[in-house]
């Protein structure tokens, strides 16, 4: 798996000049956390002085075994609230807000243990995802000439997204019938009916068959070259190095390094976390 | 319509023998051979006449009414057998007579065939008014935590199941009355004074009962698999079919155990218990603190904590899981059997008996943070103490309604309960 | 053994006001459990309060019929936010057990005699129902057919009617389920948390589904108190909401016409089974003395808690439905 793709070099341009120091400034950035604190009964989880995402790139997030990496995740996203700190996505302030307007606003998550729709179809689960849909509204929901011009766009831009991303096949099968890997693939593709600028995805390669891996990198990086900003929660040293543009290290709740992906793999602080941390073995922390 | 009146029937049972017991007198002289209610109506040893008394069946028809003579004597022939309610139409009373208990103006109560059974409208000035607070608050006090230690046995096993296995089990209610109806069978065929090795036994049957069901029930469930919601709807089957099998051996009625069903009450100070009532507070000190020892001093307790925090770290580290879960139902089954032999000695025994405590010890565990045996037994002293205070200034039908109020107010500003720890989210 | 008679009591049953009340309130449940993963164990609450909002609205304050069923609709509405606000963001179980506290403390308010000039208490109310058989145009007379019978013209008139609500609260859900609306339910019953981070408000439409649900169950709370012409608190018992999840899972949870079908079934199935025992009784088959009345009723709820137990365990997707589907449960 070591082996590099060479069709969509890493992204240095805007970060050249950006010095590898955790919490460093960056000049575009499309998520800003500062003094983002959580802790679980006198333990702290996350501790984040300050960071920031930049736009257009490849992040990813490494660090060992309760680092506090899917805690971010879930603090960023609204889907757990923070002792204190603030965090701003597009200059917007998101403290406070349900994890459902996160979404909305277009940060958008994929979580490491799959969620898809198991009794679900594979089409209703990508049909589900579509934002402003009139025909969630009880009343209109009745009258279906009000949304099925609506119903037929959002089944045509959900059945172009299976294509790209190999499901077509499984349309009509329940969710619950995929295999590991078509779960991931499915629930990124569904995340893309949102129309997001930001995906965040915990994992994405967890319990993936390694014959899907590679399929599963390319199309993060066909989700940057894009135009979206994508940031990843991932144990595995040779992926991260390989689709990264940028990787940050936590540990311990905090950032520890940042930095290009080959300034990082020689970075002290980086290689002390890990030594004696058994980073080979998924996360336990999501699965409360 | 037939099967709700026959459930009907048994709650009101269940109500007549919580609020009207005291004021019941029973009477087997029929004088002709139908079932009938009388009384004689009486205010500061004077006779009251023309006071008008209606009698209602369970679903609220009027079945019969009779007015008091110059005797202040009522009598009112029934249709048959079966769960009735009488009412004294306050209206009807002279101006300076009023219900001593304005509570007990309806009295609900069964009848046998042929019976004729007498009913007290005890009237004259209100006692309770006359009762000074400090004492009343006190038998209350007291009430509330006999109550309580009873709701916080049988609610330990309940507790302990769901945080080991998930299981919100809806049939716990049921051990609480398979340990009382067990015990009253042994008890009446042995005779007076066989109470005190009768409840033993029935501890052991509720165990024997409780490892049963895990056995041949929710561990196979589990092995195949099977959804915790659907796990709960199932113990929602389970208690229908527990609760009627015994109401098939037992019947609908409500009786008392055969040993200290009536004592003279001891008087420490301001607050009066019977010995009977004496004896379950010891008990059940005693009993839950062993169960304390036990959970924070023994291997097995440690277990049986370790399991219900982290099932799988357990299991890693060399825990018999599936032991210790067996373990733990045995101790609730024979625990919740106690707890009902002890409802049984200070009520009385029905067959709706554990199923009617079932919302109060969910109220109890949720209170004190489900899946923790000392928050179980915190949260139940709670609502014990909670709803047997709230007569003092509220009416004693709505005793109940305190402790559930309290459980939602909970809910709403700290699920994890009075000890639970908040959980990680994500 | 007479076996027409009780496939007559089994018929009469099933096509009877108690096959349509318990269809409307399994269909309120199926908006909650079977679209929306609500684990609604109140639904005689919701009953209740229909009911009370006819009578209390006739009988205690000399108000129109017609105007008591809107009450007792707005009543259900009411609850249903009142009830959700602080439980729907519980999960599953803790849900289960606040909502049928909930019922129950409605039930121990409504009889106790402090609610007495509102409620009647223990006494109950009755004979609020005048009007709904003042517009029966059906001529008087007892009707039936082949071997079912529909009584006299009064439970003929309560049993067209009650379809067709039936029939109506079908189609409403039918309509729903299958629009957008009826896919963000679904999405929640599958993983709410999954809805939450496509953007949905999980809380609004898990409130919506209560709602709709609860006011569907008052309608059959109404039915019923419209054809006996009395009201009582502990009509009301935990029990009802037993029977009508019995009946959801028996027609198939999340199935348009699974709660009619599952009402149907199970009316059929416990009045002649019912009657099979009386007449096992009266042909002294089983010793009439170790079969009496008591005994008749506990034998009926423990067969109704078995077959719950058993529909669970083995076909939770009920008689109708697709193994398929439920294997996928998680």
């Amino acid at each position: 798996m070591s082996e590099r793709s060479s069709a969509s070099p890493p992204v240095v341009g805007p970060l050249a000049d950006v010095q590898p120091e955790p919490g460093v400034e960056k000049p575009d950035p499309i998520l800003v956390a500062h003094n983002v604190r959580r802790s679980f009964g006198g333990l702290t989880a996350v501790d984040v002085a300050h960071l920031e995402i930049q736009r257009g790139i490849i992040t990813g997030l490494i660090g060992p075994n309760g680092a506090g990496k899917t805690t971010f995740f879930n603090l960023m996203t609204g889907f757990d609230r923070p002792d204190r700190g603030e965090w701003r996505f597009n200059d917007e302030s998101l403290a406070g807000m349900p994890s459902y307007k996160v979404a909305r606003k277009g940060m958008v998550r994929t979580f490491q243990l799959t969620k898809t729709l198991a009794r679900m179809p594979v089409i209703e689960n990508m049909k589900l995802a579509a934002t402003e849909q009139t025909g969630e509204r009880f009343l209109v929901s009745l009258i279906p000439p009000l949304w099925r011009a609506q119903e037929q766009a959002i089944e045509d831009r959900a059945d172009e997204l299976l294509k790209r991303f190999q499901l077509h096949d499984k349309r009509e099968d329940f969710a619950g019938t995929l295999s590991g890997g078509q779960r991931k693939l499915l629930e990124m593709a569904r995340a893309l009916m949102v129309e997001p600028e930001l995906v965040m995805l915990d994992e994405p390669m967890a319990g993936v068959n390694p014959a899907l891996v590679q399929s599963l990198l390319q199309h993060v990086k066909g989700l940057r070259d894009e135009g979206r900003t994508v940031v990843f929660v991932e144990h595995d040293m040779d992926v991260v190095m390989d689709i990264s543009d940028w990787v940050v290290c936590m540990a311990e709740g905090r950032i520890i390094a940042e930095g290009t992906p080959e300034s990082i793999g020689n970075n002290p602080a980086v290689i002390d976390a890990y030594l004696g941390a058994r980073h080979d073995e998924p996360e336990q922390e999501a699965t409360a | 319509m037939r099967s709700l009146a026959t459930l009907v029937l048994g709650v009101l049972l269940v109500v007549a023998a919580l609020g009207a017991g005291g004021a019941l007198a029973e009477d087997d002289n029929a004088e002709d051979g139908g079932e009938a209610i009388r009384g004689t109506l009486t205010a500061e040893g004077e006779p009251v006449p023309g006071v008008t008394i209606v009698a209602f069946d369970a679903d609220g028809n009027e079945v019969g009414a009779g007015q008091s003579d110059d005797q202040g004597e009522w009598r009112i022939p029934m249709p048959g057998p079966g769960e009735y309610s009488a009412t004294l139409d306050e209206a009807t009373l002279p101006d300076d007579v009023e219900l001593r208990d304005p509570e007990r103006g309806t009295l609900e109560f069964s009848l046998r065939t042929g019976q004729e059974r007498t009913l007290l409208f005890p009237l004259g000035e209100d006692e309770r008014v006359l009762a000074r607070f400090l004492p009343r608050a006190s038998q209350a006090l007291l009430n509330g935590i006999i109550f309580g230690l009873i709701i916080a046995m049988a609610a330990i096993g309940l507790s302990l199941v769901f945080g080991t296995t998930g299981l919100v089990n809806f049939a716990h209610g049921e051990l609480v009355t398979f340990g009382a109806v067990m015990a009253f069978f042994i008890n009446v065929a042995a005779g007076p004074g066989s109470l005190l090795w009768a409840a033993p036994v029935a501890v052991i049957g509720g165990a024997a009962l409780g490892a049963g069901l895990e056995r041949g029930l929710w561990r196979p469930l589990r092995d195949r698999k099977t959804g915790l919601i659907q796990l709960l709807v199932i113990s929602i089957g389970l208690s229908l079919l527990l609760r009627n099998l015994i109401q098939l051996f037992y019947g609908g009625r409500s009786r008392p155990y055969l040993d200290y069903a009536v004592q003279q009450a001891l008087q420490f100070g301001w607050v009066r218990i019977t010995p009977r009532d004496l004896i379950v507070v010891v008990a059940s000190l005693i009993v839950l603190s062993s169960v304390g020892v036990l959970l924070l001093k023994t291997r097995l307790g440690k277990a049986m904590r370790a399991v219900s925090d982290n099932r799988d770290l357990a299991e890693s580290s060399g825990i018999d899981v599936k032991q210790v879960i067996l373990i733990i139902w045995l101790m609730g089954g024979g625990l919740a059997a106690l707890g009902g032999v002890f409802l049984g000695v200070v009520e009385n025994v029905s067959y709706l008996m554990g199923f009617r405590l079932l919302l109060l010890m969910f109220a109890g565990v949720i209170l004190g943070g489900l899946g923790t045996a000392f928050g179980a037994m915190v949260g139940s002293m709670v609502v014990g103490i909670v709803t047997e205070m709230s007569t003092l200034w509220f009416s004693t039908e709505l005793k109940f309604v305190w402790a559930l109020a309290i459980m939602a107010l909970v809910l709403l500003l700290r699920p994890q309960g009075i000890l639970g720890v908040k959980e990680r989210i994500g | 053994m007479d076996f027409e008679r009780i496939l007559i009591d089994g018929l009469r049953a099933a096509v009877g006001p108690e096959a349509v009340i318990y269809a409307l309130a399994a269909i309120g449940l199926n908006m909650h459990f079977g679209y929306t993963g609500l684990l609604n164990f109140g639904q005689a609450g919701f009953m209740l309060v229909g009911a009370y909002g006819v009578s209390i609205t006739v009988v205690t304050f000399g108000g129109s019929m017609w105007l008591g069923i809107l009450v007792g609709l707005l009543a259900a509405a009411f609850l249903a936010l009142l009830l959700g606000i602080p439980t729907l963001r519980l999960r599953a179980d803790y849900l289960a057990i606040v909502t049928i506290a909930a019922a129950e403390i409605l039930r121990f308010v409504f009889r106790s005699s402090a609610a007495n000039p509102v409620t009647r208490g223990v006494f109950g109310q009755q004979q609020f129902a005048d009007a709904f058989y003042a517009i029966n145009p059906i001529p008087e007379g007892a009707y039936g057919f082949w071997l079912i019978s529909f009584g006299s013209h009064r439970r003929l008139w309560v049993i067209v009617v009650g379809w067709g609500l039936v029939l109506l609260c079908c189609l409403l859900v039918w309509a729903l389920v299958r629009s957008p609306w009826g896919r963000v339910l679904k999405s929640i019953r599958e993983d709410e948390d999954a809805a939450r981070s496509l953007g949905k408000n999980v809380f609004s439409y898990k409130m919506q589904s209560l709602v709709l649900g609860g006011a569907i169950g008052s309608l059959g709370g109404m039915v019923l108190v419209i054809f006996q012409q009395q009201n009582h608190p502990d009509i009301w018992l935990p029990l009802v909401t037993f029977y009508a999840y019995t009946i959801l899972i028996l027609g198939g949870p999340a199935r348009v016409f699974g709660p009619v079908a599952g009402s149907v079934i199970f009316w059929f199935l416990l009045s002649s089974f019912d009657t099979f025992l009386r007449q096992a009784r009266a042909t002294g088959v089983v010793p009439p003395e170790l079969l009496g009345t008591e005994a008749l009723g506990a034998i009926r709820l423990a067969t109704v808690g078995l077959a719950l137990m058993l529909l669970m365990a083995f076909r939770p997707q009920g008689i109708f439905g697709h193994r398929r589907e439920m294997q996928l449960d998680v």
